[in-house]
């Protein structure tokens, strides 16, 4: 059977791999988009789950609006992302020093 | 083991391998492909947690939606791939550790004596003219109508904001602005000319 603690701990798992990914892929912005959105997704996980067992359908309306945010901030992310490429021809950290001293 | 357990298991697997992937992979294209097998296994997951509604939203919105936008970026830009991954495993130590400490404090909060069957039972099996999303729907456009209202406002900023970073206006180019094209009047085109007329004697 079921429990509510299967739902979390599998999205307590998803957050810890996001978080490793951070840290991995430091100097790739397109997977730290990713793994931002990996976040997300295991937020997300908790909130379906709760709502579930709680039988309260906000946590679904708060999952909804989370979904809006992060399409809209991964959009503007990756727009970002192509002006730096545009103006610089570069999407590595490293070459991001030009506000360094 | 019950089916329904199978089902979660077979998916959570599924799920955290591709995750696994996602972090891992070389080429940032096969990143997006094994985001998009994450987010179809959390679709699934979703449907056994009875939230039917924002599995199909997930699987539209991400699959449909976000990864194409990621695998367009990935596609247009040039990216030096051995730089990226240079001192890729030099974090992993620490990465690791961060991660693994997370995850047993995570897991010790949320094992089964907090939020196990017996301190938090399965819900009954809702009835059988239950539907979510019309109960979402119901929800959303009554008690949070002020919420989605500013959420199809943030929507409509990011779009605006995504149009006007990525817009440019490039040299040389030779079109016409049609404003100025619709505003012409014959006087600016064509002058008629009075001169005496040629003769031959």
């Amino acid at each position: 059977m079921l429990s509510l603690s299967h739902f979390l701990i599998l999205g307590a798992i998803l957050f810890a791999i996001s978080v490793v990914g951070i840290f991995l892929n430091r100097k790739n912005l397109i997977v730290l988009l990713m793994a931002i959105e990996l976040m997300l997704l295991s937020v997300n996980m908790n909130f379906v789950a709760f709502s579930h067992y709680l039988g309260d359908i906000a946590g679904q309306v708060f999952v909804f609006f989370i979904l809006t945010v992060a399409a809209a901030e991964s959009a503007i992310g990756l727009a970002i992302l192509i002006v730096m490429f545009r103006s610089m021809r570069t999407i590595h950290v490293d070459d991001l020093d030009s506000l360094k001293g | 083991m019950e089916f329904k357990t199978f089902v979660f298991y077979f998916l959570a697997v599924i799920m955290v391998l591709a995750a696994l992937r996602v972090i891992t992979a070389r080429n940032p294209v096969h990143a997006a492909l094994f985001l998009v097998l994450t987010f179809f296994n959390a679709g699934g997951i979703w449907l056994l947690l009875e939230a039917e509604f924002l599995a199909i939203v997930l699987v539209m919105v991400y699959v449909g939606a976000v990864m194409v936008l990621f695998l367009f970026v990935v596609m247009m830009l040039d990216i030096n791939l051995d730089r990226i991954r240079e001192g890729f495993w030099s974090y992993l130590p620490v990465g690791a550790l961060v991660g693994i400490l997370m995850l047993v404090e995570m897991v010790m909060v949320l094992g089964g004596s907090y939020f196990g069957l017996e301190a938090m039972p399965a819900p009954a099996a809702a009835a059988e003219s239950y539907s979510n999303t019309r109960e979402l729907g119901r929800v959303l456009y009554t008690d949070y109508v002020y919420p989605f209202e500013l959420a199809s406002l943030v929507l409509l900023v990011a779009m605006v904001a995504a149009v006007a970073l990525t817009l440019r206006k490039r040299k040389g180019l030779k079109s016409i602005p049609p404003s100025e094209q619709v505003a012409v009047k014959r006087e600016g085109r064509v002058e008629l000319v009075k001169m005496q007329a040629e003769k031959e004697d």
